[in-house]
């Protein structure tokens, strides 16, 4: 069976919290020009990513992930002109939530992506995936 | 969560799909998942015969849930929800997992890497829809009538085209005379269409059509209600100012553009000759014997473009209708007298489409352009013994700085967003960077806002031309028509609801709420926050706020979202 063992030996795991209208489409176009980035990026879809909720951030970490990428709306947003701001914050509460739980808080990246930015969401995701490897696997440092 | 039983079909997708993922080994995979009652593949998922064999197998099973493994969602989630409808079956029960764009197209180098993970999507989405609830969309009576904000050429087209559809409607604008810019133009390009004449065209059709109601001098002052029976008051200024309330199903938003008005010392703007482009425009209608300037003959016309538009940090925008304004304007010119010397400095000639051809003809008729360096702007001066001189870096010569004698300076000024701070804030209308208002989807839905029922026409949404302009004005028809002539619109329910035992008023919620879709009631005696459905837009941005997680979204609740996410990898943390 084709299957890999993602655990042995693929790159580490990374969550990409991306919008409906805005980055959706831009990582969709990614994979429709046949752009290749990591198999071991998964993609989860919210309206507007003020949506996300900081424990699922860290329930990402817990369920082992070992990045999470915020595809922010940059000022596209259809919802609301101020979500760049309350992404931010979001990714902030989350990153305390991380420390208190033992996980890098470095492990949360936000960037704007826009609805054509296949490119741009690749090479985040090599980057990004990079800078992960570094890091190593996720694991709870001991306190 | 109690028993559920889900049907779970991967597409081949042809072979887009099962080229590069292993589909029978992700079927393999999730078929004895709890809660998965059959799982299969299936060479095109969204074929009819897929379909019903779908709705068959839905029924026959009386299956719960539904999961299709296919392409992204933005082409087949109405599809499959649409399957699941005529099975029986709530559609929100339904869940895409986009294994193509987001899987076998993006990791076609890596098959065993795109197996994994197609089968750590194909789980995440089971585990979704085992957290997933039946869901009815709302449904609301619609009023069949439509307010047009702004009468310019947009809005004057968009409200006959309302009115032709049986609607009613409230056509107001703001100032004392309709037709906005274009009813002050003379001929226009590409075919010398006369502005005025054209606005005037559209006043007879108005006329004719005792379903409008024109009112100018008007404002919105007050609007209530949501989509499909927005309730408005329109204050009428004049010697006595009265009201008028109506109820309307719709709104277009058609207020237009301002021209951008240099600043004085701008490219010599405030020296005696230096004009913009739409006092250009004014004096070459009224020369039509030669163009004359203070009295003077204009024997040499020096164009500078881009003014006010496509700077850093400023208007980065392109205002996309100057270059093609100016080049008519320079026909115009040398069609009069032909023996005028014109000199367009430019940044780049953006005459696209069709106007193409006016610039190859202006340039056949001697006009004479030159490209400057972004960072050597061409600078104007008029000497002490009067005459006025333009200095331009011409790249396309080497770079030479050529200095033109001339008798007329005409800035090609762009447009810049209208000020609307009332209308902007009265209606929630989403604005951009560039201070224009924003569509939900450049694209595929180009004049609907998030605001249900509020679309937007013209040039408020950015630069467009006179054709853009009415094309999206009668979008906004068309979209206004198939949201009101059914008499009912379907909402979507995918919006925020308040877990009333969880919830302690803090009002928190209420504060980042931009719709007002926020209140607190009281219930048993303490206040809760409760949301109005038909007013939520379901973004969301309410529930990451709440300090008590009290506050769920519909579609991505908080079971649901961890579900996804603990199943679409299966790995323990050390």
């Amino acid at each position: 069976m084709d299957v890999a063992d993602h655990d042995e030996r693929s790159g580490p795991r990374i969550l990409v919290f991306s919008t409906n209208n805005i980055s959706d489409p831009g990582i969709d176009l990614a994979g429709s020009r046949h752009l290749h980035y990591p198999s071991t990026v998964f993609t989860v879809t919210v309206p507007c990513s003020s949506a996300i909720k900081p424990t699922w951030i860290l329930h990402a970490f817990e369920s082992g992930f070992d990045g999470v990428f915020i595809g922010a709306d940059g000022d596209e947003c259809a919802y609301l002109p101020d979500c760049n701001a309350r992404t931010a914050r979001i990714a902030a509460r989350a990153q305390t939530l991380m420390s208190e739980a033992g996980f890098e808080p470095q492990r949360v990246m936000m960037a704007a992506l826009c609805s054509v930015c296949a490119e741009p969401f690749v090479n985040h995701m090599r980057e990004f995936t990079e800078k992960m490897s570094a890091l190593g696997r996720v694991r709870v440092l001991a306190s | 969560m109690s028993e559920r039983r889900i049907g779970v079909y991967i597409c081949h997708c042809g072979g887009n799909i099962s080229d590069y993922v292993d589909v029978a080994a992700v079927r393999d995979a999730v078929k004895d998942l709890p809660d998965v009652v059959h799982a299969e593949t299936s060479l095109f998922a969204c074929s009819d015969g897929t379909q019903q064999d779908m709705i068959k197998m839905i029924r026959d099973q009386n299956l719960d849930g539904l999961v299709v493994a296919s392409c992204s969602p933005k082409l087949h989630l109405f599809t499959f929800r649409g399957v699941s409808r005529r099975a029986g079956l709530n559609p929100f029960e339904y869940t895409q997992a986009n294994i193509r764009e987001q899987c076998s197209w993006a990791h076609t180098d890596d098959r065993a890497g795109a197996t994994t993970k197609a089968i750590g999507l194909v789980k995440g989405a089971i585990a979704k829809t085992r957290e997933s609830s039946a869901l009815d969309p709302m449904a609301v009576q619609t009023t069949p009538a439509s307010l047009v904000v702004g009468a310019g050429i947009a809005g004057l087209r968009a409200a006959i085209g309302l009115a032709d559809l049986g609607l009613r409607v409230y056509l107001l604008e703001r100032s004392a005379t309709v037709g906005g810019w274009v009813g002050q133009f003379g001929p226009t390009f590409p075919n010398d269409r006369d502005g005025r004449a054209m606005v005037a065209d559209l006043l007879e059709q108005l006329g004719e059509r005792p379903t409008i109601t024109l009112l100018t001098n008007a404002e919105l002052t007050a609007k209530s209600g949501s989509f499909g029976n927005y309730e408005v008051t329109i204050t009428v200024h004049g010697e006595t100012e009265s009201t008028v309330e109506a109820t309307v199903g719709s709104i277009v938003i058609a207020t237009g553009f301002d021209t951008y008005q240099p600043e004085i010392g701008e490219y010599g703007y405030g020296i005696d000759g230096v004009v913009t482009l739409a006092q250009f425009k004014e004096l070459v209608e009224a020369s039509p014997d030669g163009l004359r300037f203070a009295d003077r003959p204009v024997r040499t016309v020096t164009y500078v473009y881009c003014v006010g538009n496509r700077q850093p940090g400023g208007n980065e925008y392109c205002s996309k209708y100057c270059c093609s304004a100016t080049v008519h304007a320079s026909l115009e010119v040398s069609a009069v007298d032909p023996s005028v010397h014109q000199y367009h400095l430019y940044r780049d000639i953006r005459t696209y489409g069709k106007y193409e051809l006016l610039y190859e003809q202006s340039r056949k008729r001697g006009s004479v352009f030159m490209k400057f360096p972004d960072e050597v702007p061409p600078t104007v001066e008029r000497t002490d013994d009067g005459r006025l001189l333009v200095t331009t870096r011409d790249t396309l010569s080497g770079n030479v700085d050529v200095t033109i004698p001339t008798d007329l300076v005409v800035l090609v000024t762009g447009m810049v967003p209208r000020e609307n701070t009332e209308l902007t804030k009265m209606l929630h209308l989403p604005v951009g960077a560039d201070g224009f208002f924003n569509e939900i989807h450049p694209k595929l839905r180009p004049v609907e806002t998030v605001v249900d029922g509020v679309m937007i026409a013209g040039t408020c949404q950015g630069p467009k031309t006179i054709s853009e302009s009415v094309a999206s004005g009668l979008a906004a028809v068309a979209q206004s028509g198939a949201m009101l002539m059914k008499g009912v619109a379907e909402l979507d329910p995918l919006v925020a609801v308040v877990d009333e035992g969880a919830c302690t008023w803090c009002g928190e919620c209420q504060q980042v709420c931009p719709y007002e879709a926020i209140t607190a009631i009281s219930v048993d005696g303490r206040d809760v926050a409760t949301i109005d459905a038909a007013v939520c837009k379901g973004c969301g941005g309410c529930t990451s706020y709440c300090p008590s997680n009290a506050i769920d979204l519909l579609g991505a609740t908080d079971a649901q979202m961890r579900a996804l996410i603990e199943n679409l990898v299966e790995v323990s943390v050390p």
